[in-house]
């Protein structure tokens, strides 16, 4: 067993993130997040179009155009749910309130660079929306992705090839082979699941990684 | 006595002129002023500028205004969606001009125009695309690009309530562009489910005082709330299942 499921990499993230937090999670899987995140304690969700307080889906025949998230599926209100402005909204991210967000990546580099919305390939639709915000304003900016892009290749890169979302802000990158810190020196591997060595990582990524792996979390 | 109040949309789009610039509420579908668009189209205002978060969902409200051929661009944060066919064949065509802009700032750079700010740095997009050619400053050690407002001939959004003075409620995450939307444009029109009383919303608690506010017009009760409470029955898009 060389690979954790997606399931199983959510829960690992929710289980990093501290009672009273207050978190995004992008559009896509960083949403699995909140499968997991145990409902003994109070973390606050924060949905870009504007709210904290973000509930689970509704009930069948409960939908609520008025309540989306992000992602613009139907949500619910927490009790002590907050609903604000857009400016409001990105001030939260901008301003830095929000601990932690969870964003998904085609490339992050070792310098903790980030791009996640573009692959420049011409033709295609450009979209941002508040990527580059959460990904400069976020005191912990977190990526969820497979190590491996389909194509085989790495997603942790010397340097970006594709468009930035944002220079040096990824904080830690959860994928499903490891769990690697960015740090000044480059990416360190934090804990390793199954069979994969911070030697066999450095292998597939094709960079020189440092081994944290005996530290203390 | 003041009275911010039209009898119905075609009164309350009346006037937009061609080439004018259009802020339009909404986040995806939710807050969309799908009547008042709709009277836009009717209108037939054309050589538009829109500004909004996306650039229309399925083949009604915004999308049914650049599907009418009225928009020349569109200023937005996030086109691309799984049912933004209309925009995606005019834009693949060369049809429509997109700006686009990360989503925090194109909601600071519409506050900034209503809040009589002459530009800003923000440390959104340094170093990406969406910066290029734009003046950056370090301030503090951290890199900045200046973003300049985007001002409005008119906004169109929707909220739940009115009074004759244009002071607004609104509901839930259909908020979302609206009072920002509302102070900065030279004429904020504004649909509502219904028009009370002057004195019935809350001070404390209305969200957008009436200055901000030109035109209010009721389009009658949204399709899962009844007498102002939610009863469900529809899907995401709102209609009745």
């Amino acid at each position: 067993m060389s690979r954790i499921s997606r399931d199983e990499l959510a829960a690992r993230i929710a289980a990093d993130i501290p009672e009273g937090s207050y978190v995004n999670l992008g559009i896509g899987a960083p949403t699995l997040v909140a499968n997991y995140m145990p409902a003994d304690q109070e973390i606050i969700l924060h949905t870009e179009n504007g709210m904290l307080g973000m509930g689970a889906a509704p009930a069948e025949g409960e939908i609520d155009p008025d309540l989306i998230n992000a992602g613009k599926q139907p949500v619910t209100a927490q009790p002590g749910a907050a609903y604000f402005h857009h400016a409001d909204s990105f001030a939260m991210m901008r301003g830095g309130h929000l601990d932690v967000c969870v964003l998904g990546a085609f490339q992050v580099a070792q310098n903790g660079d980030l791009a996640n919305w573009s692959t420049g390939a011409p033709g295609a639709i450009p979209a941002i929306g508040g990527a580059m915000d959460l990904a400069i304003g976020a005191r912990n900016v977190y990526v969820m992705t497979d190590l491996l892009a389909k194509t085989g290749e790495s997603k942790l890169v010397a340097s970006c090839t594709y468009p930035l979302t944002g220079v040096g802000c990824v904080t830690r990158v959860y994928t499903d082979h490891a769990v690697f810190d960015v740090t000044p020196g480059g990416f360190a591997v934090r804990e390793a699941f199954g069979q994969n060595t911070a030697a066999s990582l450095s292998e597939l990524t094709g960079l020189t990684l440092i081994d944290a792996t005996s530290e203390e979390n | 006595m003041i009275d911010k109040t039209v009898p119905d949309v075609e009164a309350a789009v009346a006037g937009i002129h061609d080439g004018a610039t259009v802020m339009i509420g909404g986040f995806g579908r939710a807050g969309q002023p799908v009547e008042l668009i709709d009277a836009l189209i009717a209108h037939g205002a054309s050589e538009l500028t829109i500004v909004n978060n996306n650039a229309g969902n399925g083949d009604t409200g915004l999308a049914a205004l650049l599907a009418a051929g009225r928009v020349r661009k569109i200023i937005c944060s996030f086109p691309r969606q799984h049912d933004s066919w209309v925009f995606d064949d005019l834009y693949r065509a060369g049809r429509i001009e997109l700006e686009l802009v990360p989503q925090g700032n194109l909601a600071e750079r519409i506050r900034a125009a209503g809040a009589g700010v002459g530009a800003f740095f923000s440390p959104t997009g340094v170093g990406t695309q969406l910066a290029e050619g734009k003046e950056t400053r370090v301030i503090n050690g951290r890199t900045y690009v200046l973003e300049y407002p985007i001002t409005a001939d008119v906004a169109l959004i929707s909220a739940l309530k009115a009074d004759r003075w244009g002071n607004l409620v609104f509901r839930e995450t259909a908020r979302n562009f609206g009072p920002v939307m509302a102070t900065a444009a030279d004429r904020t029109i504004v649909q509502v489910d219904e028009i009370v009383p002057l004195g019935a919303l809350d001070p404390e608690t209305l969200v957008t005082p009436g200055i901000f506010v030109e035109r209010v017009v009721a389009v009658g009760e949204r399709a899962w709330l009844r007498d102002g409470v939610f009863v469900g029955g529809v899907d995401i898009e709102g209609a009745v299942q």
